[in-house]
Order: C-alpha cells, then structure tokens, then sequence
C-alpha cells in the first residue's frame, strides 16, 4: 500500500467530508467524475437545453399539482374571471382557471410550465438533429440513440397529455381527434378508445386517467431514460469534433470541476431565465378565450401545439373518400395510412443507425464527429428526413396558411400533397451535391491555398492572386475525416454471393459511390511542386 | 490486406483498429499536428481586465439576490385583486420578471466566472475501449456458465420451461383487470350505432334547447341544433349525447337541393334539411357554414361537404357524407325528427357496417 494520507480532517467542512465519506466512499466518485472531461461546443448544448427544460417542467408542475383538480365534476364556475361566470363546466377547467386568475403567481407558473414542455421537446427535436448530422449515433452510442429516441416519443405522450388536462374547448377536440383516430384502426380501435374514455367519448374520466399517466407514469419513464442516457454519456464519453490534437483514443475540453460545474450549472440558470422571461411577458394557451369543452363548437384555425402538428398535418393531407367495406368491416384508410406513415417515419428514424452500421460494416468505435459534409449521402438522407416532416408540419397549418396568404385552401393541400412525395427527393439530391461541392472546396483550398486578396503583376506583365498555403492545424481540420468505400462483391468462403451481400453492396454504393477521399500527403506535396512553376 | 477500390493503394488499419467494412484509411494519411499552441485569454495578460471580470460576476450574483427580493415584492405589492384582469397581468409580469433576472443573472455570472476567470487549462481525458477487458469478459462468462451448473438451468428443463411459462402466465390477470376500464354492461358498438334522435323528437336551438318552427327559418339561415330534452340530462350524460346527436339545421331554396332519391327527399322539409354536424372523418364539429356555395367545413382537418349533393365529400379526407337526420313539422309546425339517423353519426370504426 502507498503511504498516502488524506489532508488533516479540520474546519467544518473537513470534518463533514470525512463524516459523508466514511459511511458513503463519496471519494472514490469524486476522484473518479471531479475531473472528468467534457469537450466544448455550442450544439452539445441542445441536450443541455432538453435535460433542463425538463427539471423546469418538474418544479413548474410540481406547483401545478397543488391546485389543480384532475376531475371532469361538473360545476359552477365562481372565480375571477368574468366573462365565464356561472358558466357549466368541469373542476378540471375551473381549477385552471384558479389558477390562472385567483392564485398569485398562478399565471406565472401555468406559462412557465406549458413554455418549457414546448422547448423541452424543441430542444430534443435539435439534438437529435444535430446527433444525426454529426454521426454520434456510430459504435458505440447505438443504444444511446434508440434510448433518445424513446425519450423523444415519451415528451410528445407528456406533451399531448397535459395539453389535454384543462378540458377546455382546444384541447377537448384534440382528444376528439384522437378519438377518432383511434376508432378508425382496425380491429381495436373500437374497444381501445372505449376502454381509454371508460365508455362513450368523452365521458367522465379521461381528464383523470390523463392525469395519472401525465404526473405519475409517464415523468417516471421519462427520468429513468434520463438517467440510463446520461449513465451511457458517462461510459462512453463525450464525442468531440475533429481537430489538431483531438484523436479517437482521447477527449479533450474542461475538467468538470471547477469550469464545467459553472458552465453547465449557470446554463441551467440561463435557461430557466429566459423561459421565466418568456412565461412573464407571452400569453400561452389562453383557456379562458376558447371556453369549456362542449363537443359542437369548434374555433376556425384550431391548432395543436407544434410537435403534434406533424401528426395532425399526415391526417390532413390524405385525399377524400378512402374507406373500404371488406368482410363486412369498415377499413379507414384516411386514418390507417396516415398512421403507418408516422409509424414508418419514426421506425426509420429509431433504426437508421443500425441500418448505417450494417451497411458500412465498421465495427470500429467512432468518438470524432463527422462534419456533416463529410458524410454527404447521411447528410442528404437526414434533409430529406426533415423535409418530410416540414411538410407534414406545414400541413398542420394548411388553413392558417391558405387564410394569411390569401391562397386557397384546396390549393395549399394539393401543393403540400405533392411535396410530400417529391420534396424529400429534391432536397436529398440538392443537399447531397452541396455536401459533395463543398468537399470539393476543402480539398481545392488544401491543395491550392486559400486567396489572399493580393493582386501581384509579374514581371512578364500577368496577373496572379496570391494563395497562401494552410498552416498544419488548419490543414488537419479538412483532412482528418472518415473515408469509405462501397464494398466490392465478393463471394463468401463457401464461394456464394448471398441476396443480403448484394443488397449490402448496392446500398453501400448508393451511400458511397460519389466520394470525395481526403488529401494525402503525397498529393500535397505533388501540388505544391506543381504550383512552384 | 484487402486492396480499395482502384487496386492501387493497400488499405490499412488505423492505429491498432482493425478498419473494416467501408471504411478506408490511406498510409499517406497527413498525421495530426497535435494540440495548437494555448492562447491565453485576455483576462490572463491584463490585471485590470482580470479585476473588471470578477467585479462583473460577483455584482451579478448581488443584482440576482436583488432581483430575487424584487419577485417578492411584487408578489405582496402585486396582488391579483377579484375580476380585475389587469391586476393578473401586472402580478404575472412582475412576478416573472424578478424571478427571470434572479435566474439570469445567476447564469450569466457563473458562465462568465467559468469563462473568463477560472483557470483556463485544457484537459485531456484518455478513452479506453467500451468492452470489458479479455479477462473481465471471460470470468463473465464463467461466471454465467458456473451459475447454470449449479441451478441447472439448462439441464433441468423441467424447472426452467416451468419458469417461463409461469413467467408469461403472471401478467395476464393485470390484462383482465384493465377490462374494468369501461362499463361491463355495456357494449361500444350498440352505443356508437344509437343518438338520442327518435320520431316525434323536436329540434331545438343549441344551447338553449327552445324549439324550432319551420317558418323560423328563412332560405340560406343555419341554426346548430341539439334533440329535445338534451339540456335536462345530467352534465356527463349531456356531453356524450351531445358528442353525437350534434346537429346543423339548414335552409335552402328547394331546386338548390339535389337528391339520389325520393326517399331522400323526404327526410327534408320545404328545403330544410338537418345533417350530422360530426364530421366522418375524426369526429370534429363540421362548424364552419359557407352560405353563398352550400359548403360545409371541418375546422379541424379541412374537410368539405356539399349541402346542395347530400352533403357528399368535396374535398378534404372526410370519406363519407354527412349522415341525414329526417325531419319533417309535427302539429304545431316545429321541425320533429321522424326517426334516429339511419347510420351510425361520426368517425368510422371497424365493426360500423356490421
């Protein structure tokens, strides 16, 4: 054993240490995570952003929770605001609105809590872009991402749950939708939506089962997949985008004690300011302008809040007419296309790393990020990905839009439909040649030098732009990236060519076949003898 | 060693990693220049800007504790007073924006505290690959391979089969109990199939529930209509009701009307006609009412039925019309349903045409 010895134990806070450590061995995690390593950069921030709207949410509701009565009683609205008074309608709504009006702060907290939910799942939305683009899906986050993902369809179910729980007018025919919606799928639909309302919709309850699963069950998920995220975050270290100096065998960025403590710690602060900012100054869902629910009325230009608009948006773009009679049952394929089209959407999203790592075959660990121009077809895929949702989410707002452009309805639904389909394609094409184009720049910058701006006439009467060759680091950041190649087709040892290699071969080949490889050495060398003519 | 694809350069491993698959890695790779020189940051050459960043973070923590002082403050002087909408809105401000400074500054000053006077020393952590080592994977499967010796999991299949059955039976009753749900005694399709419209049930005004004469309505006047007798139901009973026995009662000059049938025909009353005002589609109120072309829309997903055609879908993803409710006057000239819907009202479900 070495003969280390722990400082002397005095002052109040040596002897509280040594209290804590000697029943927990607090020591042993502080030695082990107090100088532990986190890489800097703005977009490692979303998560930041995810992870602390969501400690928001469960301060702001847990507020929420003290006044507000998961009940669908009717009653007798008696509080402040005029305009409702002596109005029928549940406790649920009535409690909101105590909330809204008789309670101190009440308002403050209703906005706080409904603004963050929105960013909570803004921001998860951003992270998972910005993992996608960059690669961090690759060996081995794999995991890490399906976990994310499940994280991303639990905040929408906490979103739409709470959006639910005032029983007000909007939020009334939202679950009218789902309703529906649920109806419509085959088989079940029927005794699911049954089961769900506890009988005809809307019945009493749903306001309370909502409730459990919105306060209870739900949260409880959501913060075990926090902690199984962040545990994974911690075992495989933060990825880092590429640089001098940056390998894949280290992490370079500040200690968490002290600078990531401050950092990371005050952009809690930050975040939670400037939603409260937000939460003082912008009204958010404004319960008393739409009124109780009441299942014949409807404002025009309802809306949902934004992360179902994609949802929503798929339901309004099917054409008319499509439903079937077959073996004597009703087949809605209004609602069932739209829903496997959100399912597929999803499923494609949850799988593409494991789809990425089948095709490329790499069974290496990858720690540096891509720059997303390195990856062109990835790159490409994830555009078309966001063009597809876009328009789903621009259809959500067909009639807002048709009404604030003075176009017609029928018109924007149609140009959407149309989109939908060859939108996707364009920007993948596009974004793949700019992706392409600019590798094409870096290796033109690296091998010829960047213009200086300088205008040198030579003794022979030309004209020449001085280039200025890169300095080492900057020449590393455009070289230092992954290459690949499609894989060529060769048959296995048992001399056979299998459906699953050729289609691995064709896949790489749309994924790699245009590639742009990085500047060797060699070639830099060649070029720069060739510009010394 | 495996060639790349112009059969000129050897592929190889990058560092001790085997590259596999598509991956490829050039021999005339550049090497990485390593970390680039440190530059010092402003604060670390000047004193005085040295000076000036602290001072600006320890007066952001004071005007923090200010701002936090300040929130409650507003929270006494700020009260919300009964029916006085501006006083809610004063109290929200205030309120908010105390404590959105108390927060802000605390964030601005422990980022600039991190930023600009914490040491500014880069780190370097070194990552060791994900799996376990040679030996921890090994003695894990020891360890694995004794434990199915000594339970003879593996080798006792009675027990084990056992086990998993009784594993998959367990959670079943927790399927039954969620039965419980819904009324046992009743039945969704009986109950989705029936509205509260019969023959001889008045139409009458939503909400008031006063009921309608024909000669109320003049040509290209709408009113949304409930059934006779709806307001008097308890609240819950009311709503679910309501949810399907919705109605919009509308006139129009009769050559406007086009029928399929004379059947059809009948169910209207000298160009009155009454439709389900639950849209096909998911079952939002068709609400939106265009008197000049006879349409009907669903706020909702944009579906549009005709008035004119028997309320057919025109566009949108509605997929069928709008259900009929036949009408016709009783004795005292008020508009009387002569029967419930002849369909089931509202969003399709699987066992609808059953």
């Amino acid at each position: 054993m070495s003969s280390v010895t722990a400082p002397a134990q005095s002052g109040v806070v040596g002897k509280f240490s040594n209290y804590l450590d000697e029943r927990t061995s607090i020591s042993g995690a502080v030695k082990e995570f107090g100088r532990k390593v986190f890489p800097d950069h703005w977009s490692f921030l979303l998560g930041e952003v995810a992870l602390y709207s969501f400690v928001i949410i469960l301060l702001s509701g847990s507020f929420l929770t003290f006044f507000f009565q998961a009940s669908m009683t009717p009653v007798h609205y008696e509080g402040s605001y005029v305009p409702l008074k002596g109005i029928e309608m549940s406790a649920a709504m009535a409690s909101t609105l105590d909330i809204s009006f008789d309670i101190r702060g009440g308002l403050l907290m209703r906005q706080v809590h409904h603004w963050a939910a929105l960013l909570f799942v803004a921001s998860i939305g951003l992270h998972m872009l910005r993992v996608f683009f960059t690669g961090a899906f690759r060996k081995p986050r794999e995991l890490n991402w399906s976990i994310g993902f499940v994280l991303f369809v639990l905040a929408m179910a906490e979103g739409f749950t709470g959006y639910s729980l005032p029983d007000d007018l909007l939020s009334g025919n939202g679950l009218r939708i789902i309703d529906g919606m649920v109806l419509g799928l085959p088989v079940v639909g029927t005794w699911i939506t049954f089961l769900l309302f506890g009988g005809e919709f809307p019945g009493n309850d749903i306001v309370g089962r909502l409730y459990s699963l919105h306060i209870l069950l739900l949260p409880a998920f959501v913060l075990i997949f926090i902690v199984l995220h962040l545990m994974f975050v911690i075992i495989h270290k933060h990825t880092q985008y590429p640089g001098p100096g940056k390998t894949e065998e280290n992490v370079v960025g500040f200690p968490v004690l002290p600078v990531y403590a401050a950092k990371a710690g005050g952009f809690f602060f930050l975040v939670f300011g400037v939603v409260a900012l937000i939460a003082a100054t912008v009204t958010i869902n404004p319960i008393w302008n739409y009124g109780p629910y009441d299942p014949s009325p409807v404002s025009a230009g309802t809306q949902p809040d934004w992360y179902i608009g994609f949802a929503d948006g798929a339901l309004r773009l099917m054409p008319p007419h499509l439903e079937t009679y077959w073996f004597g049952y009703t087949w809605s394929w209004n609602i069932i296309i739209p829903v496997l089209v959100l399912v597929l959407f999803l499923a494609a999203a949850f799988a593409y790393p494991f789809v990425e790592a089948w095709v490329t075959g790499d069974k290496r660990e990858h720690h540096l990020l891509d720059r997303p121009r390195n990856a062109p077809v990835r790159t490409a895929i994830g555009a078309a990905g966001v063009t597809f949702y876009a328009v789903l989410w621009a259809a959500a707002s067909s009639d807002i839009i048709a009404t604030h452009f003075k176009v017609t309805m029928e018109g924007v639904i149609n140009t959407l439909q149309i989109l939908l389909i060859i939108g996707p394609i364009i920007a993948f094409m596009v974004t793949k040649r700019i992706a392409l184009a600019l590798q094409k720049k870096d290796r033109e910058i690296l091998l010829h030098g960047f213009e200086t701006g300088r205008i040198v006439r030579l003794p022979g009467g030309e004209f020449i732009e001085v280039h200025q060759q890169l300095d080492a680091y900057d020449r590393w950041q455009l070289v230092s990236y992954n290459d690949n190649a499609p894989i060529m087709l060769r048959p296995n040892p048992k001399g056979k060519i299998t459906g699953g290699m050729r289609m691995r071969a064709s896949l790489s080949r749309f994924f790699f076949e245009d590639r742009i490889a990085p500047v060797t050495e060699n070639e830099y060398k060649l070029a720069l003898e060739h510009s010394h003519h | 060693m495996a060639k790349n694809e112009n059969g000129t350069a050897d592929i190889v491993p990058a560092g001790s990693a085997e590259v596999t698959g598509t991956g490829v890695v050039s021999p005339d790779a550049f090497t990485n220049p390593g970390l680039p020189p440190h530059r010092p940051r402003i604060t670390d050459l000047d004193p005085k800007a040295a000076k000036r960043a602290e001072r600006v973070v320890y007066w952001l923590f004071y005007i923090s504790i200010a701002a936090s002082v300040f929130a409650v403050y507003a929270y006494m002087f700020f009260p919300i007073e009964p029916e006085n909408i501006h006083s809610v809105r004063m109290n929200t401000l205030y309120l908010g924006l105390g404590i959105a400074f108390s927060l802000l500054a605390i964030g601005i000053a422990a980022v600039h505290w991190g930023k600009a006077v914490m040491a500014d020393k880069e780190a370097i952590d070194y990552r060791h690959p994900v799996r376990g080592t040679e030996e921890t994977r090994a003695r894990a499967v020891e360890i694995f391979r004794e434990s199915d010796e000594e339970s003879g999991f593996s080798r006792r299949t009675l027990i084990r089969n056992g086990l998993i059955g009784a594993l998959i039976a367990f959670p079943l009753p927790a399927i039954a109990l969620f039965r419980g749900l819904a009324p046992m005694d009743q039945d969704p399709n009986n109950l989705l199939k029936h509205t509260m419209w019969k023959k001889g049930t008045r139409l009458t005004r939503d909400p008031q529930g006063t009921p309608i004469k024909a000669s109320e309505l003049t040509i290209g006047s709408a009113f949304q209509v409930i059934p006779e007798g709806l307001v008097d139901l308890p609240e819950h009973e009311m709503l679910d009701e309501k949810a399907k026995a919705a109605v919009l009662l509308v006139r129009l000059k009769k050559e406007d009307l086009n029928w399929t049938s004379a059947e059809r025909e009948s169910w209207s009353y000298d160009g009155i006609v009454a439709y389900s005002k639950i849209c096909t589609h998911v079952g939002c109120p068709v609400a939106l009412y265009e008197q000049q072309t006879h349409h009907l829309l669903c706020p909702c997903h944009q579906s549009q039925f005709d008035i004119a055609n028997e309320c057919a879908v025109i566009f949108g993803p509605a997929a069928r019309p709008l259900p009929q409710l036949p009408i016709t006057v009783d004795a005292e000239g008020y508009l009387v349903a002569t029967s419930d819907f002849t369909e089931p009202v509202g969003p399709s479900f699987w066992e609808r045409s059953k």
